[in-house]
């Protein structure tokens, strides 16, 4: 993207910013992925100065302050109801023109670069607390598919800003000891993948923690239906070393979430009869994801968790892309555990190995 | 067909004689044989047909190597390194075909007692290996050396004057006997020191690998085994050769000489044009000892031998003629082999949990890579170099009773059993000496045709996989890794082959669909066309050269570290082995998928 729409209030995936206060984190990790060269849709983040700056000039950071400080946060009604107050207040009130300037030429630039009008994108919130260690934001605030015009990005944006006050978040802070006025939220606007199929994948196996594979789950359409969990996706576990694919499970897919170009909205739909059982990912997508997969977790030094698409309207293997990249929190937790305990090594290991037939046997496919 | 529904295999004893085949027992040694008196034996245990090796039936005389072979794997176990659990594995034969079964030690307390033992055996072994292989090569080539200069000539009218000068006071008949057994010697020798290494070399790759399927679950057989795989390994040296001569025929402006008529018409033709010469050395240097290459398993004395038949040799040289005419590199990448190995073994390392993991990962894997240097290339000293002049050396001795009317034709001799042989020339010489007629010139035609009649008789038999009952689970490691044998197989085998699918082991990864081929010997070879997935019984590492134009393989038998395993995964072809019944199941020209990932060849 053009490097002249950087701003205070813009800051493209492509920068070399990975300020996690600035654009999140979720932002921040878009930004590394494609400066380290992993191909992720395009998009750029509006900046959590963007978000300041629209509380300070509409004089609404003081008010909500004045509504919370005398919230009584044990009382579940009064929350709901301040919640709805100060999130309706942030809907109405008119976004300084400035920012709202930057984020619209920053729209029509990705327009551009995509050679789409009115191209549809996804407006997810980045929080600055998100994904840090022990204090997981993720889920709490809100993310807009299939958006499509300049002045609904503006409208989504302030959607995910006033996402900060759901009477959740609120609640959630509290118990945190997170101070509300500390918390800030950037928005990432990034081109939708318009995705054949998507899903998850580990680079380590969930299963048994074997970090010398890569786990990958599919399914038609959207990322949503995996990532929700309304369908049981296709599984595939790769080799990390060799990229030999190892085990192909397809399962039963349903359900998929399609755009509707028209309405530019995503709708839940029955997955055709003969596309149930079919296989959602050839080979080569599976390699190809696998080699990314194999990249991306090079890149951050340690087992990640990643979401990705095959957008249909590219051809392969530029239609191979990630969404997102995160931390694998369960595995890599734990303390490393030596297989090997002393009887392993020399002959008494190879004695071992002699003696135990059956369980060679069972483990020799 | 074979197997019955109740979960165990057809028993011995109840396996009928085919007919016209009678009398079939006095074929071979009398205790290779079912018989009553270890009736109790031998029907409680479970025996596997052992088509890796022996597909066919044996003539009389190639008992032989199965003998000497299966005796020898077994007593390094038993006697020499004391290898814990197992004992060593017993042999039959059966209508022809031959039968294994492992004995195991089932007494945990003689397990235990084994252990020091072992321990300090092989131990010496695994320490000393470099060394001790070293030696290995001399002791070998030396058997090779002695048994080629063993001599087999029709006994003369005369004896020598010189030996009467020098007073030798022996015989030209005592010298034909006396190398006939001789031979015999050395070929037992050969097999001695065939497993001198090879259980240990076994146990310390069974090692590695339980380990690597420890620490990584789902890794595949074949990622093993590319962690050790040799880069230069004599067992493909003759191909190597091959390419090297074709690439030199080129280069030295030859080739057109080289590429009609038979191998016997182009070496003249190359002999008269400029460079001629030059090339005919090269070929000459490559010949010996690496066209001691047998087209089939050496375990038969009619697997053809490249240098016994060198227009085998020259199909290839005159494909990879063509391949490099076309500019197509046909070298081995040796270097990227090595460095891609190199990659995978330290990824591996680096993703290991623990430095402590680390340290014993490496350990095996060094441990394992100083032993499969003889797990790869024992096979191009024994059964291809060491049997080549073996069998070169009996058919001399075929000739020798063709020529004293003994049988019509030279391979006659091998429908005599090896203990009949000294028999047999025993009578040649005492009537060579008498200077009255032998009788064998009167018994040995009528007898040999009579055997014929026998063996071809068993030809027309399918041997059952398996006999008696099968054990609940396999645990003796060398049948597991060296013929493939595990309670899925055996199962599969049990089911008859599921109808359109068989299941094997995943030998090579990849997924193809293509016409099949079925090869039932090497001699059938030049039937397969450009494309075709191979279908056979088990493939010989010399037909290395037609892999450049199959698209996959698949075969009945064999293991993850079958000869056959370890030449497709090196060629890269989408393998699966140890299917069981591909060759009965699969017809030519028939279409198939072979999942060189999930180990199952699909009927289309």
């Amino acid at each position: 993207m053009k490097d002249d729409i950087d701003s205070e209030f813009i800051l493209c995936f492509d920068c070399d910013s990975h300020d996690r206060f600035l654009i999140g984190g979720k932002n921040a990790s878009l930004c590394e992925l494609t400066t380290a060269g992993i191909r992720v849709p395009p998009g750029f983040a509006v900046t959590t100065q963007a978000y300041k700056k629209f509380l300070e000039h509409t004089g609404l950071g003081k008010e909500i302050k004045k509504t919370l400080d005398k919230l009584d946060i044990e009382d579940v009604n009064a929350v709901e109801q301040a919640s709805r107050d100060i999130r309706s207040k942030m809907r109405v009130t008119p976004v300084p023109s400035e920012i709202q300037v930057s984020i619209l030429e920053a729209y029509s630039n990705l327009c551009e670069c995509c050679n789409v009008v009115d191209l549809p994108v996804a407006v997810r919130s980045s929080a600055t607390a998100e994904d840090l260690p022990g204090a997981s934001f993720a889920g709490q605030q809100d993310t807009f598919l299939w958006v499509c015009s300049g002045e609904n990005v503006l409208k989504q944006t302030v959607d995910c800003w006033s996402s900060l006050f759901t009477a959740r978040a609120l609640s959630y802070r509290h118990r945190m000891n997170f101070v509300h006025e500390d918390v800030f939220i950037s928005v990432g606007i990034q081109k939708m993948a318009n995705s054949k199929t998507a899903g998850v994948m580990f680079t380590l196996n969930p299963i048994n923690g074997d970090r010398s594979k890569i786990a990958i789950d599919a399914s038609w359409g959207l990322g949503e239906s995996v990532a929700s969990g309304e369908v049981t996706p296709d599984n595939f576990l790769v080799d990390k070393v060799t990229l030999e694919i190892r085990q192909r499970t397809p399962s039963n897919k349903l359900i998929e979430y399609i755009p509707n170009h028209k309405t530019g909205k995503v709708h839940k739909t029955a997955v055709t009869n003969e596309l149930q059982k079919a296989i959602c990912l050839s080979d080569e997508e599976v390699i190809a994801l696998s080699k990314l997969a194999k990249q991306i977790e090079k890149h951050y030094g340690t087992p990640q968790d990643i979401e990705f698409a095959i957008d249909q309207d590219i051809p392969f293997p530029e239609n191979v892309m990630i969404v997102q990249s995160r931390p694998e929190t369960v595995w890599s937790r734990k303390k490393p555990v030596s297989v090997s305990n002393g009887r392993q090594v020399g002959m008494s290991g190879m004695v071992d190995t002699l003696i135990a037939g059956v369980r060679l046997q069972q483990g020799n496919k | 067909m074979s197997t019955k529904g109740d979960g165990r295999f057809p028993n011995p004893f109840e396996i009928e004689t085919p007919a016209g085949a009678e009398g079939w027992e006095e074929l071979y040694p009398y205790y290779t044989v079912f018989s009553e008196d270890r009736r109790e034996d031998e029907e409680n245990a479970f025996w596997f047909q052992d088509g890796m090796h022996w597909r066919e039936v044996l003539y009389p005389f190639d008992s032989i190597f199965m003998e000497f072979a299966i005796k020898s794997l077994s007593q390094y176990n038993t006697h020499f390194y004391v290898i814990p659990p197992a004992l060593g594995i017993d042999f039959r034969i059966l209508n022809g075909y031959t039968y294994l079964t492992p004995v195991g030690v089932a007494d945990p307390k003689e397990i235990e007692a084994r252990i020091p033992l072992f321990m300090e055996r092989a131990g010496y072994y695994f320490q000393n290996w470099d060394k001790l292989y070293d030696q290995w090569k001399v002791k070998i080539k030396g058997v090779i050396a002695e048994m080629d200069a063993l001599e087999f000539a029709p006994l003369p009218e005369l004896e020598d004057m010189e030996w009467i000068k020098e007073g030798r006071g022996l015989s030209s008949s005592y010298d034909l006997m006396s190398n006939y057994n001789k031979l015999i010697d050395f070929g037992l020798k050969g097999w001695q020191y065939h497993f001198e290494f090879l259980n240990l070399g076994y146990a310390a790759y069974l090692d590695y690998f339980g380990f690597c399927k420890q620490v990584f679950p789902d890794i595949s057989d074949l990622s093993i085994a590319k962690m050790v795989a040799g880069v230069d390994i004599e067992l493909f040296e003759p191909d190597e050769k091959l390419k090297a001569l074709a690439k030199s025929a080129v280069e030295l402006g030859v080739a057109d000489s080289l590429k009609s008529g038979t191998a016997e018409e182009a070496l003249t033709r190359v002999a008269s044009v400029p460079n001629g010469s030059q090339w005919l050395q090269q070929f000459e240097d490559a010949k010996d000892p690496w066209f001691n290459f047998s087209g089939g398993t050496g375990f038969y004395h009619h697997d053809p031998v490249w240098i016994d038949d060198l227009d085998v040799p020259f199909t290839y040289l005159r494909n990879y003629i063509e391949k490099v005419e076309a500019g197509e590199d046909i070298a081995r990448p040796t270097e990227a082999l090595r460095v891609e190995r190199d990659r995978i073994a330290e990824e591996y390392a680096g993703l290991l949990n623990t430095d402590e993991d680390r340290e014993t990962f490496q350990g095996k894997l060094g441990l394992a890579r100083t032993v499969f240097p003889y797990v790869e290339n024992h096979n191009f000293y024994v059964e291809h170099w060491h049997h080549s002049v073996f069998w070169r050396k009996m058919r001399d001795l075929g000739k020798v009773f063709v020529e004293a009317g003994f049988t019509a034709e030279i391979d006659d001799i091998f429908y005599l059993r090896r203990d009949e042989i000294p028999e047999a020339l025993f009578d040649m010489s005492s009537g060579w000496a008498v200077g009255n007629p032998s009788r064998g010139p009167k018994y040995w035609p009528a007898e040999v045709e009579r055997r014929k009649g026998i063996v071809n008789a068993l030809r027309e038999w399918t041997p059952p996989p398996a006999l008696g009952e099968p054990p609940e689970v396999v645990t003796e490691p060398f049948t597991i890794m060296l013929w493939g044998i595990t309670s899925e197989s055996i199962n599969t085998w049990l089911g008859g082959g599921d109808g359109d699918t068989l299941k094997g082991f995943a030998a090579s990864p990849g997924v193809v669909e293509g016409i099949a081929r079925v090869l039932k010997d090497s001699s059938q070879i030049d039937q397969l066309k450009e494309g075709e997935i191979l279908v056979a019984s088990i493939t010989a590492p010399s037909w290395a050269p037609i892999f450049s134009r199959i698209q996959g393989t698949v075969t009945d038998i064999g293991g993850m570290m079958s000869h056959a395993a370890i030449v497709c995964r090196e060629y890269g072809l989408p393998a699966v082995v140890g299917t069981g019944f591909a060759t009965q199941n699969i017809k030519t020209g028939q279409r198939i998928r072979v999942d060189g990932d999930a180990g199952t060849v699909t009927v289309l």
